[in-house]
This record gives C-alpha cells, structure tokens and sequence, in this order.
C-alpha cells in the first residue's frame, strides 16, 4: 500500500511490560478522513502519541508519504507535516486566542506579522476570529477544541490527528465541527486521522475505520461495515449508541 | 596506606555517621514535607536554627539541657509548623514554585533575624560535661555529645516510622501523599493531614537542632548552609523514603568527615553540591526514592 | 526597519510617550539629586537590570533558576580578573566575561533540559552549580582565593577602563537597563519569544505545534546568562572589590530574582517595578532600622514586606498597577 500518506506498519508498545498497542497495521490514503475507535483504554492515544513522536514504536515503523518518522521528536514530526490535537486540550492560558494560533502559524512564516495575519484567517474559519483578544484560558471547552483544532492547523499541516475532539460537545456542537472537517477536507484535501468516541462524528466523517481493543486491531472497513462486524459489536457490548 | 591513616579514617567516618545521623534527622523534617505536600520548604534551615537559638536559650536562662528541653521544643514546633502551614502555606499548595519560594523566603528572612535581633550575632553555644567526654572502642574514640545526639536521633526517627506506619493518622497522611484526590474521595480531610504533616516536619527540624547546638555552637548566619544541606540530602536520599533521609544524612556526614580529612576542610561542601549534580542528573529519585511515574 | 517595528509594535502612543519622558528625566537626573539618591537610584537601575536578564529565563521560558549568581560572579571575576593581572578594559574584558557566562549557562542548561529537570530539581541544580563554583574560587589564586580579589582605584574618570565616580556608573546602567529593555521587548516580538511563552505554558503543546523546545531553552539560559554577566562586570568595576563568599552567594542569587517576582514575571515592566519597590522598601526600612537600632529589624521589615506582598499580589505589583492604569501589558 505505497503511496498512502500515513502508514503504520505492525507497531507496538509495551509500558513497564503491559503491552499497551500490539501489531496494528492501517494505512489512510492521502485526501481521506479516518477514523479511529475503540473501548476506552483500547490504547487509541497511544498509537496517536506513536505517530505523534510523543514516545517511539517499540516494534515496527510510522511512514508519512513512504517516509519513517516514527521516533522522531514531536517538533520535527510536525515538520514533516503532521499536526494534533490533545484529548485534553492544552491551550496557551495566559496568551490570547489569536496569540495561541500564532505559535502555531510561526512554524512556517518566520515573521511574526506575516503569522498573525494567517492564524487570524484560521480564527475567521473556525468563528473564534471576534474572541481572538480573549486569553484562552476564559473560553468555554467547544471554544478550546475548536482553538486546538485551529492552533494545529496553522502549522500547516498534510495529516491532522484529532484525539477526541467531539468530547463534550453537544450535538448541535458536532455538527458545526463535523462540517467545518467536511469542508476543509474538500477544499484542501488535509488527511485526517480521528480518535472518536461520538459515532455521530464517525459515521458523518469517516470513510474507513480503524477499531482496536486491547491494543489490538480487530477490525477495519467502512463505518457500516464495521458496526455490524460481530467482533467489534462484542467488544463494544451494551453500547447502544452503535 | 599507613595504620595511622586508616586509624584518622575510621575516626573521620565514625564522627561522620555520627554528625550526619542528626543531619538525617534534620533531613527527615523535609523529606516529610516536600514528599508530602510538594511544599519547597527554604525556610528549613532558619527553623533548624530556630530549634538550636531556643535549645541554647533553655539552656542558658532555664539551666535544662537540650535533651530536656527538647521534647518540648519539638512540640511547640509540631504547633507552630501545624499553624503556620493552616494560615500561610496552605494557599500556596499547588502554586508556581516561584511563589512558594517567595513565600517560605520571607518567612525564612523572618526567622533568622528575629534570632539576630533577640540573641545578636555572635555565636552561643551550649558548655556541658558532656562535651569533654568521650567513649571509647578499641583504637576509636567516639565524642559522648555525639554519639548521645544520634542515639537521640534514632529513636525519634523510630518514633516517626512507628507514627507513619501504626498510627491511622500517619497512614492517612501517606495516602494523601501518595494520591491527594483519592484521599480527598475517601473522606480524608486533607488540610487537616497537610497541616499535621508540616507540623511533624517542623518538630523533626527542631529536635534535630535541639541536638545539634551539643556539637555546636548557632550563628544566624548557619541557616543558608542547613537549607542546603538539608535539600541535598533530601534529593541524594531519595524523595519520598525516610531511610533516604537518614542514609542520605550519613553519608553527607561521612562524605563531609573524609573530605575535611583527606581535602581542605573548606572544599567539603563543594563534594556534596557534586554529589547533588550527579544524583539530579543520573538518578533523580535519589538513593531510595520511588522513581516518578 | 523590522528592528524599530518590534520595538514600537502596537503599543499605545501614551506608552511610548511616557517611555520616552521617563528616559529624558533619568538622563538629566544626576543634575538634580544629591549623593545619596542617585546611589539609591543605581540600585535601582542595577536590580531593574540584572532582573530583566533574570527574567528571559523564568518569565518568559518558565525555567527557575535560583544560581544566578553564578554568571554574575564568572563575568564579574573575568572581567575584573583579566584587568587586574593584564590590563585589559572592561570594554574589551566583557567579551570574555559573557562568553564564560554563556558557555556556563549552556552547560547547565544542557544538563537541566535533557536530563529533564523541572521546577524544584532544575532549581537546586542551578544552586549546585553556584555553590560550586562558589568553593572552587574561594581556591583559585588567580582570583585571589577567599582573600578577595581588589581593582585599583584611580583618581579621575576613564571610561575606557570604568574607573571614575558613581556619576560613570550611572549612565552606564542606565545604558544596560535602557538596552535590557529593548532586547527584551524586541525578543518578545520575535518568533523565539513566542516560543519561548509557548513553553512557558505548555511545553508539550509547544511542541506538538513545531517548536523546538531544548533549543529555545538554551538559548534563553545562555542569553540570560550573557546578559547577568554584564551585570557582574558592571558591580565588580564599580565595587572594586570581589569575594566568592558574595559574588556567587546564594544571597545573590535570591535578590537577583525578587525584582521581577515581585513586580511580575515574564512582564517587560514587572522587572523595573519591582525594582523601583524594593529598593524603595529597602532604603525605608534601613532608616527604620537605623532609628531602632535592633540588628536584624530592617530585614525584619523587609521579610514582612516580601510576605504581604506574595499573599496579596501573588502575580506581582505591575500586572495590579497596569490594571489601574489601564493598560494591558499582558503581551508586551
């Protein structure tokens, strides 16, 4: 499967000899939004984190555009071109909106003008442009996301990783997200990777999904094939939002 | 490698051991409150000084000697330390180190020089018989002062493994040192714990320099060098472990002995401060410490 | 042109006016206050100084370090050392003096940052490094040992050798505040100062958006430490007099950080505020002291003083006074 622009190839990770992710493999074709899902503990973060460059695979590879960056540091990681989200949002308290976005849009515009103007842009798409003076710690949790999200963004990224970035939105609140993802993968055709636990999300957004369980890949297939797999349903048991 | 040598060695580390176990002791008051509250405690050595000016007052005005009074000197330490971290430190559980730093200097300003303005400069120290006697064991020589001092020593440190390890406060402490909101879940009233535990720390503090001002004499300008002394020992003894505290105080006692042996006395200091860099850099946790998740 | 545009930026023209009427007074000050503001003024100006370039570090990079007097000692001595054994300037000597500072700084920045230390141990790192170096000098002969190490002090003023009255010193102060101050307001408006913010509240996500953050670390440990040992250089010159037991004192360190704690970290006026306070606090409760006569009472005060002010203006008296002003120096 060359040419996919992510590419995990049979990677693990054990913790302290607790086998946290155990030989997953997937790739997302370029231009494509995937999903992620599983149980909670499934060890969906760590195989962000793996990607990311939080901590390296201890088995197999990570490959961007046919290029290993598994165990690259998370800077050089963004370098290459992957952007991400925290499941806890981590903004910048103590700068502004516009200011967060900036530290982002600095990684390719050196001028410090030249990055305000693009994180502004990104502040106008997302609708945080008219609270960019706010500091981020005084926004509400959608108003966080959405400020990850475009903080990401504006290192102009080829993959977006979003862990969770539905959690704690209403529905109305998805949507609105759900749409703005929509969009931007048609206009730009960014590849995204999405950690979910709201299938709403899910079933809107992803073309494929990838579903882990102990660290393990039990299943992979469009949104509809995947939630009559047996496997995936067993694992899932009781979950009625299925 | 002369008998003479090896004889001066031994010597050195004996009083080492000796010297340190009180250094241990000291240690312990902070090992206890860093370990349980996170709180960087810079006032350490002012109340170490504290601990030594108030020995040596009982001593001098009362005629009590430090062991005596030193039961209630670490008491009125266990209230003060209990009060101090109810009104004051309390709030800044939690807060940016700067601003724990600011606060326990200020505090630490205060301390050293309401002892400069109540007993002046000058060094006080403590004459007892005690100071001229000396136990020996075959060829070494062992200084009563001290060897009283340590025993002293461990049993207070006996005293608080008892208290940590028997008694349901001191076990509730350990719980809410080691996971605050668990304690805070099962019901612990954590604030009461936090403000027990600073006063054990503080009444270690104060045993420790009711013991020390028998080996020496207390200036206000001590206290600096205690804080320090008292962090490295912490560190290289290992965060979080009494026995860190105390082996960590032997071995700076030991450490310091056979340097002011075999080095100038003067570059002691400089051996532990290495010592500190090397543990901080290769095993942050210390000799005994729990390695941080 | 990018330089003038980052210094002025967006701040507002009252700001700017202010500034400007600010420096005109300092610059004429001498001429109106006697003997005794004008050393009271020095010290101001010093702390304000040696506060900013403190400040780099903590403030605007997060990092605490509690051993800075470290560099101040290392710059002043080599400056002082190289002019006392072979005659070399100040002007030329502080070269040396902020490269020694700055290849200090590194190593212990390198040591703190990959091995991971944070908060506290990255602190009493930096307290190990000085104390350290405080015992090694106190052998070194060729800094004069523990006995000192003591500048000459000739009649007249020379500026090439910083030999002269306090009226030298001032303006040259005044000049490392002014220049302090800039750099730090330029550095601010630079792609590394944002950096350098960004990992000042979030390393992590600092990193996930690209920064590179061992990098701006260091070389805001090593700018710091460049800018400390000008401090040094100066205070050695104009003191004339060295000693290990003060130069790389824990003392030192400590009052080098309380100006812009007090006044507020990673601010570009917290630095100036705070010293303007201390020191004014300090000269309040010398004469106090004095009056009182109880050895210790000053500092008494001055405990008391650093007490209230932690309790109450725990982010510092600037960001409270920038408020009553009206001005938001939340990103200088």
């Amino acid at each position: 499967m060359s040419g996919a622009r992510l590419q995990l190839e049979t990677i693990g990770k054990s913790f302290r000899g607790l086998r946290a992710v155990h030989d997953v493999s997937f790739a997302v074709p370029a231009g494509a939004i995937h999903a992620l899902i599983g149980p909670n503990g499934a060890g969906k973060t760590t195989i962000f984190n793996m990607i990311a460059g939080v901590f390296a695979p201890d088995a197999g590879c990570v490959r961007l555009d046919g290029a290993v960056i598994s165990g690259l540091r998370p800077d050089r990681i963004c370098d290459a071109g992957v952007g991400r989200t925290f499941q806890l949002v981590k903004p910048f308290k103590e700068l502004s909106v516009l200011e967060n976005v900036t530290v982002g849009a600095l990684h390719r515009r050196r001028h410090l003008p030249d990055a305000r103007d693009a994180a502004a842009a990104i502040l106008s798409q997302l609708g945080l442009y008219d609270r960019r003076h706010q500091l981020a710690q005084s926004l509400t949790l959608p108003d966080r996301k959405r400020l990850e999200v475009a903080r990401a963004l504006a290192t102009e990224p080829k993959l977006l990783l979003l862990d969770e970035v539905m959690a704690g939105l209403r529905p109305t609140e998805v949507d609105v997200m759900v749409g703005f993802l929509r969009e931007l993968n048609r206009r730009t055709g960014l590849t995204i990777l999405l950690i979910e636990h709201v299938m709403r999300a899910v079933m809107a957004l992803a073309a494929e999904v990838v579903v882990v369980s102990y660290g393990e890949k039990i299943a992979e297939g469009t949104p509809q094939e995947v939630t009559r797999n047996q496997a995936v349903l067993d694992v899932y048991l009781g979950q009625e939002e299925l | 490698m002369t008998a003479d040598f090896l004889l001066a060695l031994a010597q050195a580390i004996a009083k080492g051991l000796l010297t340190g176990m009180v250094y241990g002791l000291m240690a312990l008051g902070l090992s206890v409150i860093f370990g349980v509250m996170r709180v960087v405690n810079f006032a350490h050595g002012e109340m170490m000084v504290v601990g030594m000016y108030l020995a040596w007052m009982a001593f001098e005005y009362l005629e009590v000697s430090p062991m005596l009074s030193l039961p209630l000197i670490a008491a009125l330490f266990f209230v003060a330390g209990y009060a101090l971290q109810r009104s004051l430190i309390s709030p800044f559980i939690g807060r940016p180190e700067h601003q724990q730093f600011l606060l326990l200097l200020a505090v630490a300003i205060l301390l050293v020089n309401a002892c400069l303005a109540i007993a002046g400069p000058d060094s006080r120290g403590v004459q007892m018989e005690a100071q001229f006697e000396s136990y020996e064991v075959g060829p070494l020589v062992f200084d009563a002062v001290r060897l009283h001092a340590a025993l002293a020593a461990v049993v207070i440190a006996a005293l608080l493994w008892l208290f940590f390890t028997r008694t349901r406060t001191g076990k509730s402490i350990r719980a809410a040192a080691d996971n605050n909101l668990a304690a805070l879940v099962v019901g612990l009233d954590v604030r009461r714990l936090y403000a027990i535990t600073f006063g054990v720390g503080a009444a270690c503090v104060g045993a420790a320099g009711a013991l020390m001002i028998t080996i020496i004499p207390v200036t206000p300008f001590l206290s600096v060098e205690y804080t320090l002394l008292a962090f490295v020992i912490v560190i290289v003894g290992g965060l979080g472990s009494m026995t860190g505290a105390l082996l960590g105080g032997l071995l700076i006692g030991v450490s310091e002995a056979v340097a002011g042996l075999l080095l100038q006395p003067s570059l002691k200091s400089m051996f532990s401060f290495g010592l500190l860099i090397l543990v901080l850099l290769l095993r942050p946790q210390g000799l005994l410490g729990r390695k941080p998740s | 042109m990018t330089f003038l545009r980052r210094l002025v930026g967006d701040a507002p023209p009252r700001v700017l006016w202010s500034l400007l009427v600010l420096l005109a007074l300092l610059l004429v000050a001498p001429a109106v206050l006697g003997k005794y503001w004008l050393s009271v003024l020095i010290l101001v100006l010093y702390f304000a100084y040696v506060g900013q370039a403190w400040n780099i570090l903590m403030g605007f990079a997060g990092q605490l370090s509690l051993g800075h007097a470290l560099y101040a000692g290392l710059g002043g001595y080599i400056a002082a050392g190289l002019y006392f054994h072979y005659g070399i300037g100040p002007w030329a000597g502080l070269f040396a003096a902020i490269a020694v500072a700055g290849v200090a700084g590194a190593i212990v920045g390198y040591l703190g940052f990959r091995f991971s230390l944070a908060g506290v141990y990255f602190a009493l790192l930096t307290i190990a490094f000085s104390e350290f170096t405080r015992v090694a000098f106190d052998h070194w002969a060729w800094a004069g040992g523990s006995a000192g190490l003591f500048l000459k002090v000739e009649p007249g003023t020379d500026l090439l050798n910083l030999r002269g009255g306090p009226l030298l010193f001032y303006y040259v102060i005044l000049a490392l505040a002014a220049g302090a101050f800039i750099l730090c307001r330029v550095l601010l408006q630079s792609r590394l100062g944002r950096y350098w913010l960004a990992i000042r509240e979030d390393a992590e996500a600092a990193q996930a958006v690209g920064v590179p953050v061992l990098r701006c670390k260091m070389m805001a440990i090593v700018i710091s430490a460049g800018l400390t040992a000008l401090a040094g250089v100066w205070n050695a010159f104009y003191y004339n007099n060295l000693f290990p037991e003060t130069a790389f004192a824990m003392g030192r360190s400590i009052e080098i950080t309380l100006a812009p704690i007090i006044g507020g970290l990673g601010t570009l006026f917290g630095p100036i505020v705070g010293a303007v306070v201390l020191t004014g606090l300090g000269e309040a409760f010398t004469d106090v002291g004095d009056m009182l006569r109880i050895p210790g009472s000053k500092q008494i005060f001055y405990g008391l003083a650093l007490l209230i002010i932690v309790m109450y203006r725990p982010a510092g008296v600037w960001p409270w006074l920038a408020d009553k002003l009206g001005l938001k120096d939340r990103q200088p």
